[in-house]
């Protein structure tokens, strides 16, 4: 098994934020904190493109490298993963993520941070597998299940895709060499006109 | 007397420069740091998988080409 990675198809996201539901309540997050969210680029405006960002659990994690308390591990699969026990809620992993992954609890007047949360790939943490701590502290351990996580798996345009690297990209090359690009793009006519009819319309 | 205080005044003078090579380079340098929390069990070690990691991989093998629409719907 090779690196467990996530791919987001910004020609197929819709923006319904099934994901980020899914991810809430498969993991009982807490209100305030998102694990997963939607990013729409050019909102409103013809031809915009949305993309499901969370952890990307990255080969060579910032987060990793600025911990000061050494509170993070990735697994033998390349999932990122941390010590809730350990971690002091510093907030360098925040401002070290390039996708603002990590997630603090606001709790009390005055917003205190809490311990982190952030995506866990649907692997849990280091504590008893399916264990009610585990549960409690990181979520659902779906890897452990022999299933992949819920925001890609129930994805109904499967946009999102996660898993073997090597096998959600495999997915990926074969769609877009089926697809096309650009105004060739399936959909594309029905959505915003023939290529034609928008050259006819334009001289008139 | 007068040849013992310059002696010791060039010892002083001496020991004074030569104090200035002892200076240590003081540049941090930062080692990667060692996952420092608890250890985490792999995700095929319990049930259902009770070990048998092959059997993980096929499972997660089996769902990675679920998600690909066109072998389910055959397009």
């Amino acid at each position: 098994m090779a690196r467990m990675k996530f791919l987001c198809d910004a020609e197929r996201c819709i923006e319904c934020n099934g994901c980020v539901t899914a991810c809430k309540n498969e993991h009982d997050v807490p209100w305030g904190v998102n694990r997963r969210r939607v990013v729409t680029l050019n909102d409103g405006v013809p031809g915009e493109r949305s993309v499901s960002v969370a952890c990307m659990h990255c080969t060579d994690a910032p987060c990793m490298a600025v911990c000061p308390v050494d509170c993070f591990y990735q697994t033998e699969e390349g999932v990122v993963l941390h010590d809730k026990d350990l971690c002091i809620g510093c907030g360098y992993c925040f401002y070290a993520c390039p996708f603002g992954a990590p997630q603090f609890p606001q709790g009390g007047a005055f917003g205190m941070r809490g311990k982190m949360d952030k995506c866990t790939f649907c692997a849990g943490g280091p504590e008893r597998d399916h264990s009610a701590e585990e549960h409690k502290k990181y979520g659902r351990n779906r890897l452990a299940e022999g299933k992949l996580p819920l925001c890609a798996e129930m994805c109904a345009t499967k946009a999102l895709l996660g898993g073997d690297a090597e096998a959600i990209s495999n997915i990926y090359r074969e769609r877009v060499l089926k697809r096309g690009k650009g105004a060739d793009l399936i959909g594309w006519g029905t959505a915003y006109g023939k290529r034609e009819a928008a050259k006819e319309g334009g001289k008139s | 007397m007068k040849t013992r205080i310059v002696l010791i005044a060039a010892a002083a003078v001496l020991g004074a420069g030569l104090a200035g090579c002892g200076d240590r380079d003081r540049a941090v340098v930062y080692k990667q740091g060692k996952y420092q929390g608890k250890e985490d069990t792999q995700p095929w070690s319990n049930a259902p998988f009770s070990g048998d990691k092959a059997k993980w991989e096929g499972a997660l093998r089996a769902r990675n080409q679920a998600q690909d629409e066109s072998r389910r719907t055959g397009n």
